[in-house]
């Protein structure tokens, strides 16, 4: 379980998130929505301490992750960040492999090995495994670098816009394999654009404007057109989605052909 | 590690040691392979006995009394070549072609830079400093030398250092801004010194003042330095993919930098102490041998360590051989060689070589 109490957060005086609380549980996806620059990517960064918070605390399973080693937290929180290209030739085993650094002591084991290939099966990418990361397409990287997340055996799994990139095929294979891992107690949590996806694929919703949590609950509690339009600054309208038995966000624009005469 | 590396660390081993024996035998004195050979053996015979009678002083007593174990077919003074001249040379240039481009290996992972050499970040010309003091004021050039590099790393590491963190960028610039003041001083005292020929002279770099005791200082500061910085290889490769992703997967990155930096700094510091400014080794051997092996420093490593000691051991016969009695500064053979074989290899392979 990962636990956020009263942090703020951001890089020397220029405070980024200002007071953030959320819980996030085994088996729930978490989605975070707000505009570019509403903190993110901060918040994320402050969860696995590679940026220190002003204060307020992150909790993992109810430790303190500033009482923990950063080996310590690359055990249990996994982050897959937007991989656009990796440009050195490793194989993509090298890069899955990559995944086991917090527990390699010397060299790698059998079993390393082992929950290796396993990570690989579950993201589909074993029939990669001796191809070079430099000639994969997106969809095929961003699999391998979930791969790399599922080889560290994370509790929490967190991702910053793992499909803004894809094709809408990629980022529903992507969304799914998440989903799964999430049913099967994983800790989630995502940054997502898309807001219909995050509609569908997310338990809970947090939005955040300007470092500020200014709405947190069930994607019908927070995806609400009011809301919205006050984090994104357009106007939407929001209809229940029948086919999904979901939420569909429809930004309300000028019919082009209009304006352009 | 992949099984192809493995066959290339092992074959560049046997390269090493063929380079070795053979150019122990080339010189402007000749003596046979076979000769040579069976000096080697004898001397390493005897070594080994000098040391475990050190330890078994009674035991051996006897053997050392028996053996000789390969009849004397030479006479002294070859053996004096051998032994006293040649192989500490070329045991010597082994040394630093192996610093050398072990830690130009380490800095182009850490700095993730193609142009990344040993001397990047201003240690050439701490080192340069260094010695041209010692021969304006007729100090010890190796210690002074050694002592410039060092004093240049650790200024330079503390320049760059912001809040506890060091960017590689700011490693970079204030790497070059200090080595170019460090520079100009070095031009200032060749300026004004009475016998500026000398400081130029080691500045291009060469062997010529090899013996057994610059050997085995710089031996154990070498090895020692080298087989610490494969510990890091597995935290370079990771690195690679950026340092933001490799906090992710739990590395602590500064201390990484920090380590490689000082182990770096070493070898190439005891390397430069005793050859001058050999150029081009620390550049180029570790891209030659990422296009061969790839970019797993693990394989990477070893394979640029042994391939540099191999490329100085034949540059260094070639430059005391080619002309007769003129010592060429083997810095020029270096460089003559490996660019026209590095472009060669750029030409065959277009695609880019580092990120």
């Amino acid at each position: 379980m990962l636990e956020i109490r009263d942090l703020s957060a951001g890089y020397g005086h220029r405070h980024v998130l200002e007071h953030i609380s959320l819980k996030a549980s085994e088996g729930e996806v978490v989605g975070i929505i707000g505009s570019n620059g509403s903190g993110k990517t901060t918040l994320l960064k402050t969860i696995t301490k590679v940026l220190e918070p002003i204060s307020g605390t992150v909790l993992i399973d109810g430790t303190d992750v500033n009482e923990m080693q950063s080996k310590e937290i690359a055990k249990k929180v996994a982050v897959v960040s937007q991989v656009i290209s990796i440009n050195f030739e490793f194989t993509v085993e090298d890069i899955v492999l990559m995944g086991r650094t917090p527990y390699i002591k010397g060299s790698e084991t059998v079993e390393d090995i082992n929950i290796v290939r396993d990570a690989m099966e579950k993201t589909n990418t074993l029939f990669l495994k001796d191809r070079l990361i430099t000639q994969l397409s997106g969809g095929e990287l961003q699999r391998v670098i979930i791969a790399r997340a599922f080889a560290q055996n994370p509790k929490i799994l967190l991702l910053d816009e793992p499909t803004s990139h894809l094709d809408i095929t990629n980022q529903i294979d992507i969304l799914n394999l998440i989903k799964n891992a999430s049913r099967k107690g994983m800790v989630v949590v995502a940054v997502i654009h898309d807001l219909n996806l995050a509609a569908y694929y997310c338990d809970k919703i947090c939005l955040l404007q300007d470092g500020e949590l200014i709405s947190a609950g069930t994607p019908e509690q927070v995806l609400t057109s009011s809301n919205i339009e006050r984090a994104f600054n357009i106007t939407v309208k929001v209809i229940p989605n029948e086919i999904t038995n979901s939420l569909y966000v429809i930004p309300v624009l000028e019919p082009l052909h209009d304006t352009l005469h | 590690m992949a099984k192809p590396g493995k066959s290339v660390i092992l074959i560049l081993a046997l390269l090493l040691l063929a380079a070795i024996i053979s150019n122990t035998a080339i010189g402007s004195t000749s003596i046979s392979p076979d000769i040579t050979t069976k000096i080697l053996v004898t001397e390493i015979i005897n070594g080994a006995l000098d040391i475990t009678e050190k330890i078994f002083p009674s035991a051996t007593a006897n053997i050392l009394m028996a053996n000789p174990f390969i009849d004397k077919t030479w006479t002294d003074s070859q053996e004096v070549i051998i032994s006293d001249i040649r192989l500490p040379r070329v045991l010597l240039a082994a040394l630093v072609g192996a610093a050398l481009s072990t830690a130009g290996c380490a800095m182009q992972g850490l700095l993730k830079n193609p142009m990344a050499d040993p001397y990047i970040i201003g240690m050439s010309s701490g080192a340069a400093l260094g010695a041209s003091l010692a021969f304006l004021l007729m100090l010890p050039v190796q210690l002074l030398s050694f002592i410039g590099a060092v004093i240049t790393i650790f200024v330079v590491y503390n320049i760059s250092k912001i809040g506890g963190k060091v960017p590689v960028d700011t490693l970079l610039l204030s790497g070059i801004a200090v080595g170019s003041l460090l520079a100009a001083f070095t031009s200032l005292i060749i300026f004004i010194s009475h016998s500026p020929h000398q400081i130029i002279f080691w500045l291009m770099g060469g062997l010529w003042t090899a013996n057994w005791d610059k050997v085995k200082i710089t031996s154990v500061m070498i090895i020692f330095g080298i087989l610490v910085l494969y510990r890091f290889a597995w935290s370079l490769n990771v690195m690679l993919l950026g340092e933001e992703q490799a906090q992710y997967l739990g590395i602590n990155i500064e201390q990484v930098k920090r380590y490689v930096l000082v182990l770096s700094a070493l070898v190439t510091a005891a390397a430069v102490s005793v050859s001058g400014i050999i150029g081009f080794v620390g550049l180029i051997i570790p891209h030659i041998m990422r296009i061969i092996v790839g970019p797993d420093h693990r394989i990477l490593f070893p394979a640029s360590t042994l391939m540099g000691a191999v490329f100085l051991v034949l540059c260094d016969t070639f430059s005391r051989t080619i002309i007769d009695s003129v010592e060429l500064p083997v810095g020029i053979v270096t460089a003559m060689f490996g660019a026209p074989f590095f472009i060669y290899l750029l030409r065959k392979r277009r695609q880019s070589l580092y990120a």
